[in-house]
């Protein structure tokens, strides 16, 4: 926790009554979810697929730099709702209610050298559960950067925002790493461990097929637009993660935003669980079109309350929400997406060095520091 | 190289093209009746029979392989976005010339997809569709005398089969309430009019239910015609005990349709069926739970309904969403997060 814990006004009824408000507004939207959201959900995969086939088909004639303009910019844009509106709301099982095989968490492979299978483990169910819990949410900075004053700093800090750079450009292979705990399982021992290694195969076919697409496949059929093809894809394949690194970066790093010791998680409540995820979690505030595009994690308080509602919800349910905010006097930590982009990349350049002398520090703080 | 691996060894080619999509999921963009693609239909008209019964015209997928006369499709109908699958007798006769297949459908209140397909369907909609199936069917070779014995919508099957083959001596006995709720009653009196059928209509709301009893009345020689029987479990059950205790069961053929009736209790026995373990279970222990305690291995993640790591196929029974107080009856293709789920009665859990 920072040092002022911005929920001490709050009594334990308060937390359990927060609680139940928050139900009440996921029933809500439970109760009433039906055909206009499938037919939403429908429509967005149609209209991805449509302009990705356009796309790749305009990039055949990529030779000519108007077509390599326009067939980039269209696959960026259905790389990034591939990944964000589509993908990544239907592993997180929004919309497994409609009981469709083909839009299911169960059946759903994204354009990402991820497997789905590795990151609904990684994405759902540790970072979910665990959001912004030092120690058990890998999220927190990736377990590459420290993005939180309570964080143990190391010399190895001081280069992070090149590694956060690095990691936006190469965003998804920096995930696939994550999912597979790279870090964790490159020793001698681990790496030998037959789970471990089903899951690397698992990850070096995925990359292996996403590759020979992007970079061999589909410009060979390109013919004399070979080059310029293998150029685009690529570009696209940058644009897509670095948009969907800085989206993400907004979700939990900007100030404002609290982390949480691993014993304050210990017999959580539901009222208490939501109350993290309300503190864990930042907004980006914009129009239709960066919620669509952000994949609606611009709504990322609203995800993190109830990752399993549609994505299309997230903004009549953010109006709520917010009220909610208000009634219990907590910060609602929103913005434009450069300022949160802003102020998460600040985090990452102050937070490479070790921290300056303490100000105020609660007592509990203190004894983790000489622990440390 | 033969074609045939020719023609695979291409298709393998568009899947990397398309990877990690089918080329199916772009195919069906444009063209989802197409010869290869997953069984669907289109619906092209609905024409009302009574107050609450319709035939659906549906034009099915270059997949359908044809059906018997006397056989029923399941089909997959989004109602308010959710898929639900249904079984409904064919009723169109196996050489309509348009290749189109019509069922009728009789909606049962709060029939969620029975009212939707009587009601709210339009030409143009997608369902999903399986392939015929089903032995109540007419045999190869032709009996000398008939009687169909039906009742409410068990005539759909047997309306098919009328519709499809002509026989010399046709007698049937159908009963409905009241005359304007048979089904295809014009029809019907129109095969009498040419004399290609005998009919005794049963009104129940002014005659009574069917007593079996007063079949020697109605067909004298019952007992000597191949019979095909659909309608309620009571009327069936008559009719095999009076076919048996004449000693003519042989000639009897029987329908039932199966409404799930799922009675949603609180707790109840759970099985899981791929370990063979059975064992009771409250209506509040999350059934996650309750299959760790008995030694079944579950997948599991965060435990509390938000990771959807847990999500296991419901086989039989209902269950209950301890957030919402949600019933969810098994189905084919039903999953359930076991993490948030209680057995709402007996239900059996796939692990
Ligand atoms: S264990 Fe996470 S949803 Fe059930």
């Amino acid at each position: 926790m920072t040092a002022i814990d911005p929920t001490d006004h709050l009594t334990a009824e308060q937390i359990e009554e927060l609680g139940r408000e928050l139900d009440a507004i996921r029933d809500e939207v439970i109760a009433d979810r039906g055909e206009k959201d499938a037919a939403y959900i429908r429509k967005v995969i149609s209209a991805q697929r449509k302009l990705e086939l356009v796309s790749r088909g305009v990039l055949l004639f990529s030779i000519f730099p108007p077509a390599w303009l326009l067939g980039t910019a269209g696959l960026s844009v259905a790389k990034i709702m591939d990944n964000m509106e589509i993908g990544h709301n239907i592993l997180h099982g929004q919309w497994d209610w409609m009981r469709d095989p083909k839009i299911h968490s169960t059946t759903w492979e994204w354009d990402h050298v991820s497997p789905a299978e590795q990151w609904k483990h990684s994405h759902n169910e540790l970072h979910h559960t665990y959001t912004n819990v030092i120690g058990k949410d890998n999220d927190l900075g990736y377990g590459i950067m420290r993005v939180d004053e309570d964080q143990k700093w190391h010399p190895f800090h001081l280069g992070q925002p090149l590694w956060n750079f690095i990691n936006a450009c190469f965003f998804e292979y920096g995930i696939a790493a994550y999912d597979l705990e790279l870090g964790k399982n490159l020793n001698k021992r681990r790496r030998k461990n037959p789970e471990f290694r089903a899951r690397a195969k698992a990850v070096g076919r995925k990359i292996r097929k996403q590759v020979l697409k992007d970079y061999v496949i589909h410009p060979l059929l390109s013919g004399p637009s070979f080059l310029p093809t293998l150029a685009a894809t690529f570009t696209a394949n940058l644009v897509r993660n670095i948009w969907s690194h800085s989206v993400i970066m907004c979700g939990h790093f900007p100030e404002g935003v609290q982390v949480f010791e691993r014993r304050s998680i210990k017999g959580e409540t539901r009222g208490q669980w939501y109350l993290r995820q309300m503190m864990g979690s930042a907004n980006i505030s914009g129009n239709r079109a960066v919620h669509f595009m952000t994949g609606n994690l611009s709504h990322q308080i609203e995800h993190h309350l109830f990752p399993d509602l549609p994505s299309n919800r997230y903004a009549e349910v953010a109006v709520k929400v917010r009220a909610l905010f208000e009634k219990y006097e907590l910060e609602y930590v929103t913005g434009p997406l450069p300022k949160q982009v802003f102020s998460a990349w600040r985090k990452v350049f102050r937070l490479s060095l070790p921290n300056k002398k303490p100000e105020v520090r609660t007592p509990d703080r203190e004894q983790e520091l000489v622990a440390a | 190289m033969t074609s045939a691996t020719l023609r695979s060894r291409a298709w393998k080619l568009l899947e990397m093209v398309t990877t990690p999509l089918l080329p199916s999921d772009y195919l069906d963009l444009v063209s989802p009746l197409r010869a290869g693609a997953d069984l669907r239909g289109r619906i092209e008209a609905v024409h009302p029979e009574t107050g609450d019964a319709a035939t659906v015209v549906i034009r099915p997928g270059r997949g359908w392989r044809g059906h018997t006369a006397g056989q029923y499709v399941r089909v997959g109908v989004d109602v308010d976005g959710v898929r639900l699958w249904r079984a409904y007798s064919i009723t169109s006769p196996t050489n309509r010339q348009d290749g189109r297949v019509t069922i009728t459908v009789k909606a049962i209140p709060d029939g969620k997809v029975s009212n939707h397909l009587v009601r709210r369907v339009k030409p143009g909609m997608l369902i999903q569709l399986d392939q015929a199936t089903g032995d109540f069917v007419l045999p190869q070779a032709k009996p000398a005398k008939v009687l169909y014995l039906t009742a409410g919508s068990g005539i759909t099957p047997v309306m098919g089969m009328l519709r499809d083959i002509e026989f010399d001596d046709v007698v049937m006995v159908h009963c409905a309430p009241q005359p304007q709720d048979v089904i295809f009653r014009s029809e019907l009196h129109d095969l009498v009019a040419a004399e290609k059928l005998r009919l005794t209509e049963v009104h129940t709301a002014t005659d009574g239910m069917l007593d079996i009893a007063r079949l020697d009345e109605l067909v004298p020689d019952w007992a000597e015609r191949e019979t095909w029987a659909c309608g309620p479990a009571g009327l069936l059950d008559a009719a095999e005990k009076h076919w048996s205790e004449h000693g003519v069961q042989e000639r009897l053929h029987t329908e039932r349709f199966r409404p799930s009736i799922v009675v949603a209790g609180d707790g109840g026995e759970v099985t899981f069926s791929a370990t063979g373990k059975t064992v009771d279970a409250d209506g509040a222990t999350p059934l996650l739970d309750v299959g760790e305690e008995a030694g079944v291995l579950m997948p599991s993640g965060c435990r509390m309904g938000i990771c959807f790591g847990c999500i296991t196929p419901l086989k039989a029974g209902a269950v209950r969403d301890l957030r919402t107080g949600e019933i969810t009856e098994a189905e084919p293709g039903v999953l359930i997060q076991t993490c948030v789920s209680a057995a709402a009665g007996p239900c059996d859990i796939e692990r």
